[in-house]
């Protein structure tokens, strides 16, 4: 049962692979600003929750290594972020129909 | 058996560290509920509020704190690879890069301060509720983030001793990873700040 | 490796860096912290306890023994004490503290310093706690659950309570990380995920209940100490808030927080009935999964503490639901360890008694939580006693009677000395006609209408008053002997075998106490 002991932290990024991140975060960065200006249809609000979305998906799957991490932690960070989800739904199915 | 043994550990160094990165998760999910709840009350005061935000500011110090999640990345690789000296500078540049995000915060509170926006401010408290609420969410939640920087500045710093010091190798180098993951989840909280108190004009 | 000789030697002796009371402070032993946790609770239990009394003694004679202000204030600390110092670190910080680590066949937790830093912070928070009761200003009124905005602009010593229920909290969380990591990465070689004991699997659970529902607490209470410091009017309607926003929040942790105190609670249950029913565990899947069940529903019901606040009709529904989905991993439990029972050769040791109670009152407190989890008769009885008494069968019945159960199962254990059986099984008998006397005649004042929390009540609720009064004070009688009875065998108790019980899970097999790294070798387990 124990866990792989060559998974995950032992994967050292390529300065290469984090700059390239670095460059792709910096033009998500203008384009959220852009769309922001730009005012493009009355979406731009969630379009811009997306940007910052893969932004963070970035962060999360290449800076913080979670792509070479095993499932556990993957299944765990969903399970998380559904449960946050559903909390503010349930939050809402009172604040909506007050 | 003794390598197997450490290598347990540093694994399990590094669930703690993201286990404690799911409790943040949820701490700063409790000020969005509250976020979301209030701009879906008061969603035309809370578009007014955001246009009174500094966008060049807020932009900039976007590009700070990513720039500082690069360095401290590779930082991390450079320990892994053996380049310490490397490692050390690209850890002083975060540390830089963190205070340039501090000031530039700290620019735009007095900014505001100055106009006499506050909680509990007479100038605040006559404006409209959803601007009050707005502003009070703006000083809680940059704030709060703010100190989850502060914090982060000095873990650094402690960061940076350890390695001029030999405790940091690239043998053994949980404490500088874990730090890194709790750098890039502060990123990642003001990568959804920055939208929703500057970019929802 | 140090010689086998010492390595024998109970950790009662293991020789540190420190000496006197400092060995104990600075001990990173998963044992010494449990102990140490396990005074501290049993301390401010008693407190509570006293001031419960109290609460009891006033509502006979309203007025005679305390004013109004002080009455608000001792139910207050009472609930405070009892629940963010006693009874939610309670099970995991005692029990699972000095249990986990062996149960597994481990050396220690994962993080054994860190595992001392929560026991610091646990002080911490206990002495911000007490500073609040006796600094100017006076002890909180608000309740232990804080209500803003009453809590925001009460003048009571708010701010410091809620700051220690923060650090309180943050305990809280470390222990859950703590434990979560140590049952992933330290299992013994073969101890796989259903070879655990129950009570690891509710341990389990109840981390990611802890890691998963306090932060959420943490941020609310940053909120009520941000609005009375700051002026920051998140919940204050003249500022544009909203007061029922801030139950969501307080609920949103506080009700997960019962699966906190009843899980570990379920577990020891778990782990006593089957080594005195001399079989099995009836459905050890069922059982061990049932808990994950519990915790995760668990997280999404708090809208049922919320019926008469003014909620919308929709969420009150939606809750409702789900409120009546959490019952069946709680009945999947209590049948199997029924069927456990079922043809089992019973041994009458104390424990088993205690064990019992639990499922019984247990049993009534859940039933009755059917009753209020249904939309209509909430709105009828949710604002009155029958809530005290329906919480008091979980939290006292359950995980109160559990702790008990664990505290005369694992006594050996844990001091290395029997106690007598007698004077355990009086103190239980008086104990059990005490509880229920005082809280189910509860039951009956709450449905004839008996508001929560009055200081007074008009007369023709007096009897019931009175006889849960008298209730109370048999309660008291009955944890006065147990306590007598386990605090004279710590002195003069017979020394006590490795297992007493014939139990079979790890623990059972080093010697009693254990030795300070539990283990000379790792044990490996297998069919």
């Amino acid at each position: 049962m124990a866990l792989n002991a060559t998974e995950g932290g032992d994967h050292i990024g390529s300065y290469r692979t984090y700059f390239f991140i670095w460059a792709a975060l910096m033009l998500l960065l203008v384009a959220t600003i852009v769309v922001a200006k730009v005012e493009v249809s009355k979406y731009s609000v969630l379009l811009n929750l997306f940007i910052a979305t893969v932004k963070a998906g970035l962060v999360l799957f290449f800076f913080m290594h979670l792509k070479y991490e095993n499932w556990f932690l993957k299944g765990v960070l969903f399970m998380v972020l559904v449960m946050l989800a559903s909390v503010i739904g349930l939050t809402f199915s009172d604040v909506w129909y007050r | 058996m003794v390598q197997a043994e450490k290598q347990r550990d540093r694994i399990g160094a590094k669930y703690g560290m993201w286990l404690f990165l799911f409790t943040e998760i949820l701490f700063f999910g409790g000020m969005f509920l509250l976020y979301s709840v209030y701009r879906s009350k008061y969603p035309v005061e809370f578009h007014a509020s955001a246009a009174e935000e500094n966008l060049l500011l807020g932009s900039i110090n976007t590009a700070v704190l990513l720039t500082s999640s690069l360095f401290i990345a590779v930082a991390i690789s450079a320990v892994k690879k053996g380049n310490y000296r490397l490692s050390v500078i690209l850890q002083g540049a975060t540390i830089l890069m963190g205070i340039v995000f501090l000031g530039i915060k700290a620019v735009e509170w007095f900014e505001k301060i100055a106009r006499g926006i506050y909680p509990n401010s007479p100038v605040l408290d006559k404006m409209s509720m959803g601007e009050i609420l707005f502003f009070g969410l703006y000083y809680v939640m940059t704030g709060i983030h703010g100190l989850h920087v502060l914090i982060g500045v000095c873990v650094i710093a402690f960061m940076v001793y350890f390695t001029l010091t030999g405790n940091i190798t690239r043998e053994n180098f949980s404490k500088i990873e874990n730090t890194g993951l709790y750098w890039h989840f502060v990123d990642i909280v003001w990568i959804y700040l920055f939208p929703l108190f500057y970019l929802i004009t | 490796m140090e010689s086998t000789a010492s390595e024998c030697e109970s950790f009662y002796h293991e020789k540190g860096k420190y000496k006197g009371i400092l060995s104990w402070l600075m001990s990173t032993d998963h044992k010494r912290i449990g102990i140490q946790y396990l005074v501290a609770l049993l301390t401010f239990f008693s407190v509570g306890v006293m001031l419960g009394l109290l609460i009891r003694l006033s509502l006979i004679a309203p007025g005679t023994f305390i004013g109004q202000e002080t009455y608000n204030r001792v139910f207050s600390v009472h609930g405070i004490i009892m629940i963010f110092l006693f009874i939610i670190p309670g099970v995991p910080v005692a029990f699972g503290n000095f249990f986990l680590p062996i149960m597994i066949g481990a050396r220690d937790v994962a993080f054994p310093r860190l595992n001392r830093f929560t026991w610091w912070t646990y002080l911490a928070g206990a002495t911000l706690v007490a500073l609040s009761l006796f600094a100017a200003g006076g002890a909180p009124d608000t309740g232990w659950t804080f209500y803003a905005p009453y809590s925001i602009r009460a003048k009571a010593n708010i701010t410091l309570a809620v700051t220690g229920v923060f650090v309180l909290g943050f305990s809280s969380i470390l222990t859950g990380i703590n434990f979560v990591t140590t049952i992933h990465r330290l299992r013994a070689p073969g101890m796989t995920w259903f070879k655990l004991p129950l009570f690891v699997w509710t341990l389990y659970a109840t981390g990611w209940v802890q890691l998963l529902a306090t932060p959420v607490l943490a941020i609310t209470l940053v909120f009520i100490i941000l609005g009375r410091v700051f002026g920051v009017g998140f919940f204050d309607p003249s500022k544009g808030g909203d007061p029922i926003l801030y139950e969501h929040l307080f609920w949103t942790y506080s009700h997960p927080a019962v699966y906190i105190m009843v899980l570990p609670a379920m577990g020891i249950i778990s782990e006593v009935i089957p080594v005195f029913a001399r079989k099995k565990i009836f459905g050890y899947k069922a059982v061990a999964l049932s808990a994950i069940g519990i915790a995760s529903v668990g997280y999404f019901v708090w809208g049922h503490h919320m019926f008469t606040s003014g909620m919308s009709d929709t969420a009150r529904i939606i809750f409702s639901f789900i409120t009546f989905l959490v019952a069946v991993p709680s009945g999947i439990k209590i049948f199997n360890w029924v069927s456990t029972l079922y043809k089992g050769s019973i041994v009458g040791s104390a424990p088993i008694y205690f064990a019992l109670t639990f499922i019984f009152l247990f049993s009534i407190g859940g039933l009755t939580g059917l009753i209020i989890g249904s939309l209509e008769p909430n709105l009828q009885l949710h604002g009155t006693y029958f809530i005290v008494a329906h919480f008091h069968y979980v939290m006292f019945g359950g995980a109160g009677f559990a702790i008990l159960t664990a505290l005369h199962y694992w006594f050996p254990k844990m001091f290395g000395r029997m106690y007598p059986e007698r004077p355990a099984k009086i103190g239980w008998f008086i104990l059990f006609i005490g509880f229920n006397v005082l809280y189910f005649s509860m039951f009956i004042l709450g449905y004839e209408g008996m508001p929560r929390r009055y200081f007074d009540y008009p007369a023709r609720y007096f009897p019931l008053h009175l006889v849960s009064t008298i209730g109370s004070w048999i309660l008291a009688a009955g944890l006065a002997i147990i306590a007598g009875n386990l605090l004279r065998a710590l002195f003069k108790g017979p020394k006590a075998p490795a297992d007493p019980w014939g139990g079979r899970t790890l623990e059972w097999t080093i010697p009693s106490p254990p030795p300070a790294e539990n283990f000379v070798e790792t044990p490996v387990i297998r069919d």
